[in-house]
């Protein structure tokens, strides 16, 4: 279980923006320590956002995103208070899951 | 990558930014303040906030005991506006305590956490990293509110001379000394702006901007460690987490910062 994700979503018209900060190493698997050792990958893989339990947002990240990555998108359809649950998934098979109510 | 990430859109604003660095300095600086403000939604530094907040109230160490009852100089447990009143004088410790060593101190005396598990430590790692949480919340309580140390106790005033000594004593390799860069205004070294220390440099500026979290690194930097990487930077020794040294240097900027409003924690780059 990773540390908490910070979740705002805020709903306008018929459209939410969500934002989203993961707090994650997000190490490539390219880089390399004091002693010339590889530092081994581990990042976050998948990442799914539901909107009342229907998924609405999928993601497959690779070693190219930073680390406490920050993700921002629009769902359409959403309104004040939707619930909307992310859920990341990394290379070790940890996982973490939060949630926040649409505003 | 399947997803549009914001790498692109960045990319962009440096070329822009690289590509005005030949013509007027201000282009480039416009460029940097765009991708900061960028950067602004979604500061990591709102992750050690809540861990912070977390260490806060969660009972830890021998006495499993929580902060709670942690007087930061405003009376046990008040959090809201300490912030902007250190360092000061603690009549418990008969010191003057910036906001570390003084969650060092209640660390000690509420929770048991013995001083040296933080002292000795690496930043970000074990203890070291609880009172950069830590840290980070204590001062995003007080965000937005004016700097207003106290100047009321002799050891107060008598910190601010030893700090205003220390901020022009020059020495070390390069006989540097803090007023080297941080004596003049509109100085900078490459593309980073350097505040004027010796009075107050504005809203959400130098003192009034650590704990801050740097993106370069991916790590979450407070004052103490700020003035260890000036030192080091100054090619002196680094100093002991804590030391009366950069205490007085806190106790001289945030003196010299009042009316100052806190932007903590914020974003570098």
């Amino acid at each position: 279980m990773g540390d908490p994700m910070r979740i705002r979503a805020q709903a306008k018209d018929d459209k939410a923006t969500v934002r989203v900060l993961m707090s994650h190493e997000m190490e490539s698997g390219q880089r390399k320590d004091a002693s010339g050792n590889i530092v081994p990958a581990w990042h976050i893989q998948d990442v799914k956002a539901s909107l009342n339990g229907k998924e609405v947002f999928s993601c497959e990240w690779g070693p190219a995103v930073s680390k406490n990555p920050f993700l921002q998108f629009v769902v359409k359809g959403a309104k004040a208070g939707d619930k909307l649950s992310v859920t990341w998934t990394d290379n070790k098979g940890d996982t973490r899951t939060d949630e926040a109510t649409v505003s | 990558m399947r997803m549009k990430h914001s790498v692109a859109a960045v990319a962009a604003l440096a070329l822009l930014g690289s590509a005005g660095a030949a013509l007027a300095q201000k282009t480039s600086i416009e460029a940097i303040e765009e991708y900061r403000e960028m950067l602004q939604d979604g500061n990591p530094a709102d992750l050690f906030e809540m861990k912070g907040e977390e260490l806060w109230t969660k009972a830890r160490g021998p006495k499993n005991a929580s902060l709670d009852k942690c007087d930061l100089g405003k009376g046990p447990g008040v959090v809201k506006g300490a912030f902007v009143e250190l360092p000061r004088y603690f009549a418990d410790t008969g010191k003057v305590q910036d906001l570390e060593s003084r969650l060092v101190t209640c660390m000690s005396t509420l929770q048991g956490i013995q001083p040296d598990e933080v002292i000795k430590a690496s930043w970000g790692k074990g203890e070291r990293a609880n009172t950069t949480a830590l840290a980070t919340w204590v001062a995003s309580q007080s965000k937005g509110m004016a700097f207003n140390l106290p100047q009321s106790h002799t050891q107060e005033r008598t910190m601010y001379e030893v700090g205003k000594r220390l901020f022009f004593k020059r020495g070390g390799a390069h006989d540097f000394a803090c007023a080297s860069c941080h004596g003049e205004d509109g100085k900078r070294i490459r593309l980073q702006d350097l505040p004027r220390l010796t009075g107050n440099p504005g809203d959400g500026i130098g003192f009034a901007a650590w704990p801050a979290y740097r993106v370069s690194s991916g790590q979450m930097w407070t004052m103490q460690h700020r003035l260890n990487d000036c030192y080091r930077q100054q090619r002196f020794p680094e100093p002991d987490f804590i030391s009366d040294a950069t205490i007085a240097l806190g106790v001289y900027m945030g003196v010299n910062a009042k009316g100052a409003k806190s932007a903590v924690p914020t974003i570098k780059r």
